[in-house]
């Protein structure tokens, strides 16, 4: 065991693995902050780069690029309220919204501590844990993730500021998206109009970069220049970090917790975790109706939850090649390229390199910190350049980000297509996350729903009467009806409390 | 219409970057290639296509001393790459790989493009589909598990390994004719590729998945799932133990998904010539054969004209596969 460690410890401390992951480093943390270009393409675009580098220099590569991406994907969201990556859209406007209050320092310092938290808990996840998690995510069946993923639908009534009747209507025009194109269990082309483009469907990365990006820069050109946030020195970023981290412990280790337990299910990544873990945080919380005001409690366990969801997305991976999320998919390939192979052997026959993963992942979430405080110094910047300036660089980002995609210019008429339906949805107050989830979310309960029904040939009792899929369908129709029940209940208290005292 | 237009546009724009990056030089008066050449892939970054094309690009960039730049052209399930190799100016400086989609989304109506729209220049994958049960499964033969699909009712057996009318469903149509038995004997449960229906293998959701051996492999190498048999003329190196269709069976049925290099349609000889030659050199090299095996990927040679008949055996045997399974549409 200590030899091993010793072994592993030798296997990461070479020139060629420190420079490799300094540079993944600081190109994760560029490329997830820039609207438009996600962790999983800065992970795909390093995939050439690691034909030339050692298995441990490569794998090191992936493992720190693709946790800084995660991370930095909350600078943008905070600072401009344009969220880098999927997995900073559900708390994006909440950070935002710090920001305005003058509180940037804090809200990106709760991102980059808790990170840092939060994947280092993922990574003890990975280590201590793998076997026992693994075996979770194989009795996971298609009856399992349809309930997984309706209940990652109605996060979308629980985050939303707006009324709930608007966030489930966003949330439906989202799912309508998701059923364009030919990707569906009939593998028939739907609602494509003989586009070509069109039969791949509508990516949610397009999506997402239309409805917050363009349709910010759209709301700006329309109003008037906010007033400016007081110049002042940028505060110190780490201050205030411990006491959150006090206050807010059980929101942490909750955050923690749900983040590895949706990394480990294959297919369901850091987006769900962020939403879910957000969507908790506001529903367990003691003031709730501070949840949108610029709260940081909500960022603290969603970016807990996020990061610590791409580390154990790394157990699937490892012990079955089965991939716990995009990033993942793109990790085994390189696995396997350097002859690494996946599976149980890689943990008996080739310890040494597993603890040496593990510890990668460690150090990167340690590096977060200060390569992280550094980043947030320089785009910290951007509040202070007057906006004429600002609004066509984030264009220019968000075209040349989208065409770099699938070098299609069928992304840009996307992004732009959809930067029109955000700033129409947002200016009659219906939220456009409720609608990126739709799109992130309706492929997966389409698919679970409708293989579901063709394993059990038409019937829908193995929706129940499997033990694990019984716990989420309790989980799901009481979320359903919990609310409704409430809101019964105070339309009928008022009214027969009226009907009593006012005689006719 | 929207196609056409979009197509004579493509074309169009390709002419004139071809004109642009030709200067003053015309290409002819020097040795093929004179400048960096593309090569386009239809499928993402990361993914098994895109790594096969960026070890083949590296390798031609080493014989033939120009750059290859690989170029993901994705969208459409795979129609907008192809559409973008076809549709280039054929003088040698944009190429692309192809997989075994040209030979099927022409029989579903999503595409006018064939094997017949390129100068195939050489192929070099094909890998096989297993046939795999769970570790829990009673089967532990293909022949008992044959004995049983044919007396179970018709959509007993549930089988998954990718998309409905994607190539692994095919394999799994293919067999089950080769059986004599119905297109749609064993139910086809989609699923969004090889891994997540392993997984629904191994968690009790399906009888069997038709999807590749590499594919399944970390899945039987957990002790999770058995590959019964493979659907080849000869077996896996790396599987000795899995006999052929033809051994376990007697049935001589073999399919599979396959890449390979080919340019526009109408590639000047001499260009093609030098293609295929550097391109049997990239095959041969210890590099290649390492990274195929690394990734547990088949290697299969096939020059130009080999190439093309190949592809032509394959087309035609799909289209027989796909209208028995009720997806063509031609």
């Amino acid at each position: 065991m200590l030899n091993t460690l010793i072994q592993a410890f030798n296997l990461i401390t070479t020139w060629e693995v420190i420079i490799a992951m300094l540079a993944a480093s600081v190109y994760g943390l560029v490329i997830g902050s820039l609207p438009g270009l996600s962790a999983t393409m800065a992970t795909a675009l390093l995939v050439p780069v690691t034909f030339y580098l050692s298995p441990i220099a490569a794998i090191a590569t992936i493992v720190a690029a693709s946790s800084m991406a995660i991370f930095s994907g909350d600078i943008p969201g905070a600072l401009l309220r344009i969220p880098g990556t999927p997995a900073s859209a559900a708390y994006a406007d909440e950070a935002y919204a710090m920001t305005r209050k003058g509180e940037a320092e804090l809200a990106l310092g709760a991102g980059v501590w808790f990170s840092a938290v939060g994947g280092i808990a993922g990574t003890l996840s990975l280590m201590i844990l793998a076997p026992p998690l693994a075996e979770i995510a194989l009795s996971f069946s298609t009856f399992e993730y349809f309930w997984l993923a309706l209940l990652g639908l109605m996060c979308a009534t629980l985050v939303a500021r707006s009324s709930p009747v608007k966030a489930i209507a966003g949330m439906f025009l989202g799912l309508l998206v998701s059923c364009i194109g030919i990707e569906n269990p009939g593998g028939v082309p739907r609602f494509t109009f003989g586009v070509t483009d069109l039969l791949g469907g509508i990516e949610p990365i397009p999506a997402l970069v239309g409805v917050f990006a363009v349709a910010q820069v759209m709301r700006a050109m329309l109003t008037p220049e906010p007033p400016p946030i007081p110049r002042r020195k940028f505060g110190s970023i780490l201050a205030g970090q411990w006491t959150l981290t006090k206050k807010y412990q059980w929101q942490m280790t909750r955050g923690n917790i749900i983040g590895i337990i949706i990394g480990v299910l294959p297919g369901a990544g850091a987006d769900m975790a962020a939403w879910v873990s957000y969507a908790m945080s506001k529903r367990f919380s003691k003031e709730p109706e501070k949840f949108g005001t610029g709260h940081v409690e909500g960022l603290v366990e969603a970016g807990a939850s996020n990061n610590a969801s791409v580390a154990s997305g790394w157990v699937p991976s490892l012990l079955f090649g089965i991939p716990g999320d995009t990033i993942a998919a793109i990790a085994i390939g390189v696995l396997y390229m350097k002859g690494l192979n996946p599976g149980p052997t890689l943990f008996t026959e080739k310890a040494s390199s597993m603890y040496a993963i593990y510890l990668l992942f460690i150090i990167a979430n340690i590096m977060m910190i200060p390569l992280g405080i550094v980043m947030i110094r320089l785009a910290s910047y951007v509040l202070r350049a007057p906006r004429s300036t600002v609004m066509p660089v984030i264009m220019l980002c968000c075209a040349v980000g989208s065409f770099a995609i699938g070098n299609n210019l069928f992304g840009v008429v996307t992004v732009a297509a959809f930067g029109v339906i955000g700033y129409v949805m947002e200016a009659n107050g219906y939220p456009v996350a409720a609608m990126v989830l739709g799109i992130v979310m309706g492929t997966m309960v389409e698919q679970a729903f409708v293989t579901s029904l063709i394993k059990s040939d038409g019937s829908i009792l193995p929706f129940f009467d499997r033990p694990i899929s019984a716990i989420l369908a309790s989980m799901a129709i009481g979320a359903f009806i919990w609310p409704v029940a409430v809101w019964l209940w105070r339309r009928l208290k008022p009214r027969t409390a009226a009907a009593a005292t006012t005689p006719r | 219409m929207p196609n056409i237009t979009r197509r004579a546009f493509a074309a169009s724009t390709a002419a004139a970057a071809a004109v642009a990056g030709l200067g003053l030089k015309p290409a002819s008066a020097q040795a093929y290639p004179a400048r960096p050449v593309t090569v386009i892939v239809p499928w993402g970054a990361g993914g098994g296509t895109d790594a096969t094309a960026r070890i083949v690009a590296a390798l031609l960039e080493k014989d033939l001393g120009q750059p290859f730049n690989v170029v993901n052209r994705t969208g459409g399930s795979g129609v907008v790459g192809h559409s973008a190799i076809a549709t280039a100016a054929p003088d040698g400086y944009t190429i692309g790989m192809l997989t075994v989609e040209i030979s099927m989304m022409h029989w579903q109506g999503l595409t006018e493009l064939g094997p017949k729209s390129y100068t195939p220049l050489a192929l070099m994958n094909e890998d096989p589909p297993g046939i795999q049960v769970s570790s829990t499964s009673p089967y532990k033969t293909v022949k008992e598990l044959a004995d049983a699909i044919k007396a179970a009712p018709a959509g007993k057996f549930k089988a998954s390994g990718t998309g409905q009318g994607g190539i692994w469903h095919l394999a799994l149509v293919g067999w089950l004719q080769a059986m004599g038995l119905a297109a749609n004997h064993v139910a086809w449960v989609p699923s969004n590729g090889a891994a997540p229906a392993m997984q629904d293998l191994a968690a009790g959701g399906l009888d069997l998945t038709t999807c590749s051996v590499p594919e399944a492999r970390a899945i039987i190498e957990a002790g999770k799932a058995r590959s019964l048999a493979i659907m080849a003329p000869a077996r896996n190196p790396v599987f000795p133990d899995v006999p052929t269709l033809k051994e376990a069976m007697g049935i001589d049925y073999s399919t599979g998904a396959w890449r390979g290099i080919a340019g526009p349609k109408g590639l000047p000889a001499d260009v093609s010539t030098k293609l295929t030659a550097s391109l049997k050199k990239v095959f041969d090299s210890k590099e290649f054969k390492e990274f195929m095996a690394n990734r547990g990927f088949g290697t299969v040679w096939g020059d130009a004209a080999q190439f093309a008949a190949f592809m032509d055996k394959g087309d035609a045997a799909m289209g027989v596969a796909m209208k028995a399974a009720g997806l063509s549409k031609a």
